[in-house]
């Protein structure tokens, strides 16, 4: 038998507007379980500006701030700065999209980084601006299909690795997670709030609507983007210490790729150049991380 | 206390002495003094205040909208490009009632680069809910800052002080520095009804669909109706204190005047030494000045114009495609009220010098003819 050991603590209410099955709902119930009641949350456009409700209502218990797309950071930086006038403590967290972050928010967030902002940054990402109805971002993977890349010339261009480009900010502490590892994503936050400076946390947020699976798929499909090496599970400290939270089965990428939709045009030629972007990262991560130095890599076919 | 100081270091005292508590700005000729100043201010530990320097206007408009939304006095200042790149941003921070203080340097828009003067920057952002102050002299800049905080912490709006970059920006004046006891009496800590506080939680700006956005719009014009008596009490509140009385405009010989120019910012100094002129020659010329453009006081824009026989507008402005942006608003509010013709000026645009000689020959033109001969009168351009 395995016990899980996750806060009963709920802030979220009971309702709210999500599609079924989102993975950024539920990344938001297991962070606000770590970070309490004194958190104070910025939201950007994206699909959680939708999510959290209309007005009057809220899905969550904490305060929250819808601001303009790509200001987020800044914007949080300014109620940190409004606490310490006021002598006051809270979590000042941004939750965002992978358009905000990746995006439209990158020249912010990389300012808030460069000041050592003490904000948590998350970003959910859903690989696509999902809100607007399933664009591509920079956080697209290379030949996934979306409405501005068709399945006849889908997108060129790799993701941008974002935990990488603000480790080399040396920020403090940069994350990646996911929600079916939740107790792996609550520690993260945990230890994010205890930490001051600039956080970077990079939800890998599985979508039903925008990567074409079945709605009780969500959890499966975070899985898989982790067991195949797709997703790996990290910290980097001050963008020098790296630890890898969790070994990959390494489950065939096929497995991962081919319950998507965004994906059914993918040939043997595509699946072969996925495994050998997965090997590369890991060799990386290898070299970096002094934990892993005697582990296989073993991409699968 | 009299000091000589700039238009920008008149602002910097200005937000000193109002006591914000979170600054941010990011430089641009002619503000940059502004961002020096408090800065080192605040590295100093001479001001009570953080200090965040980022990397764009936008971010710091957004710093200090964070700020605001957590309850504490806000200040920025910008100017041209740093303004229109705020855009966004101008209406959220109206649209979300947060009471900020943002001074404007104007200076005219790029391209090709400039840092001249003119108010095409502001005056473009005339509809994004902002209260907008012109000023002519670095002590009104002063002044009309600390009036600006009690003003917009009184009706929740953000307030927008201008001075002409430049001809205030740079230039020294004679400026009484009021005493910070004597400020503090004028303008009590800013405690806003509600505010991000974790132990009442509420969404600010959640999705807003049909049936309630209108509602929030119409309370909005409601603010800007209520602001007009707020910025008239305000002004004569400071007068009581400091001696130096402010309204929404300033008139200057309007009475039995037969020619109104109306014109902002700093050539409305100049308009005065030449209405002094043309005056001694027998003329009978007045001037209204608009303090506050926004919200534009209609009615007393029409008590002032009651009885003269031409309007003058001078504007260093345009709104492409039609004409001078004031000239537009002077209109608008004469319209089936008075019928009286109005001459609009367009001058000065980019920093070219409007000189006393300039007001005499646009009066004189204005005496001889009974309507303006185009609908822009350009004025000192070489075609
Ligand atoms: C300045 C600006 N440009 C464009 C938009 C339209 N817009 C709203 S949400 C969005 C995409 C959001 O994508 P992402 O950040 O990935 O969040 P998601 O919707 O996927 O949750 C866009 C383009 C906007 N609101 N503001
Ligand atoms: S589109 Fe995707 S990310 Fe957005 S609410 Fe639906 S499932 Fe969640
Ligand atoms: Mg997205």
């Amino acid at each position: 038998m395995k016990i899980f050991n996750i806060p009963e603590e709920e802030n979220m209410n009971p309702g709210h507007v999500a599609c079924p099955g989102c993975a950024s709902a539920l990344s938001m119930r297991f962070a606000l379980k770590a970070l309490g009641r004194e958190t104070i949350l910025v939201v950007p456009a994206c699909c959680w500006s939708v999510i959290d409700g209309p007005f009057p209502y809220s899905s969550v218990k904490v305060p929250l701030f819808h601001i303009a797309f790509g200001t987020t950071a800044a914007f949080a930086s300014g109620i940190r700065a409004a606490l310490k006038m006021k002598n006051k403590k809270a979590n000042v967290v941004v939750w965002c999209g992978d358009g905000e972050a990746f995006d439209i928010g990158f020249q912010t967030l990389s300012g808030a980084a460069e000041r050592k902002e003490d904000i948590i940054f998350v970003c959910y990402d859903n690989e696509g601006y999902m809100n607007t109805g399933i664009q591509r971002s920079s956080a697209t993977p290379i030949r996934a299909w979306t409405t501005t890349t068709p399945k006849k010339y889908p997108k060129q261009e790799l993701k941008k690795d974002l935990v990488e480009i603000f480790a080399a900010h040396k920020i403090p502490y940069a994350a990646t997670a996911t929600v079916a590892f939740p107790e792996d994503m609550i520690r993260k936050f945990s230890r994010a709030k205890e930490i001051r400076g600039l956080k970077l946390i990079h939800i890998l947020s599985p979508c039903p609507s925008g990567w074409k699976f079945p709605e009780n798929l969500t959890v499966k499909i975070s899985r898989l983007a982790v067991e195949t090496g797709i997703f790996p599970l990290y910290e980097v400290e001050y963008g020098e210490k790296y630890t890898v939270n969790h070994i990959p089965k390494w489950l065939p990428v096929e497995e991962y790729l081919k319950k998507q939709g965004r994906f059914s045009h993918l040939t043997e030629k595509d699946c072969q150049e996925k495994r050998a972007y997965i090997e590369k990262k890991w060799l990386e991560l290898r070299e970096k991380s002094k934990s892993l130095e005697k582990i296989p890599i073993l991409v699968n076919n | 206390m009299k000091k000589l100081l700039t238009g920008n270091y008149a602002a910097s005292y200005g937000a000193i002495l109002s006591r914000a508590e979170v600054i941010s700005a990011y430089p641009i000729t002619p503000q940059t003094q502004i961002v020096e100043k408090l800065s080192t201010m605040v590295a100093e530990g001479k001001l009570s205040a953080e200090f965040i320097n980022v990397e764009s206007e936008r971010s710091a408009l957004a710093v200090c909208m964070g700020a605001s939304a957590t309850g504490v006095r806000a200040f920025t200042a910008t100017s041209a490009q740093g303004l229109a790149l705020m855009h966004e941003l101008l209406h959220w921070t109206a649209g979300a009632r947060l009471p900020l203080v943002l001074v404007n340097v104007n200076r005219a828009m790029a391209p090709g680069w400039t840092v001249w003067c003119d108010e095409n920057d502001s005056l473009s952002q005339r509809d994004t809910g902002w209260i907008q102050i012109y000023c002519e002299s670095n002590q009104e800049v002063l002044d009309s800052v600390i009036q600006a905080y009690r003003i917009a912490e009184r009706i929740m709006l953000p307030v927008m002080i201008c001075m002409d970059g430049i001809f205030l920006s740079h230039t020294q004046e004679i400026v009484d520095v009021p005493e910070q006891e004597k400020v503090d009496r004028f303008l009590p800590p800013y405690k806003p009804p509600v505010f991000l506080d974790t132990s009442s939680p509420h969404a600010f700006g959640s999705l807003t669909p049909p049936p309630v956005y209108f509602e929030f719009r119409y309370k909005l014009q409601q603010a800007m109706d209520e602001a007009q008596a707020e910025i008239e009490e305000t002004g004569k509140e400071f007068g009581n204190i400091f001696g130096r009385n402010y309204g929404l405009l300033d008139e200057y010989l309007l009475n039995g005047a037969e020619i109104a120019v109306v014109a902002l910012g700093t050539v409305c100094g100049t308009c005065r030494v030449a209405i002094d002129r043309l005056n001694k020659k027998g003329n009978k010329i007045g001037m209204l000045r608009i303090r506050t453009f926004r919200p534009l006081p209609k009615k007393k824009v029409l008590e002032d114009l009651r009885g003269v026989k031409k309007i003058m507008v001078i504007d260093r402005n345009i709104s492409y495609g039609h004409h001078g942006i004031l000239h537009q608003e002077i209109k608008s509010a004469l319209y089936r009220e008075l019928n009286i013709p109005v001459f609009g000026f367009i001058a000065g645009l980019g920093g070219r010098d409007i000189t006393p000689e300039d007001i005499e020959q646009m009066v004189n033109y204005t005496l001889k003819h009974e309507e303006p001969d185009t609908d822009i009168l350009w004025w000192g351009v070489n075609r």
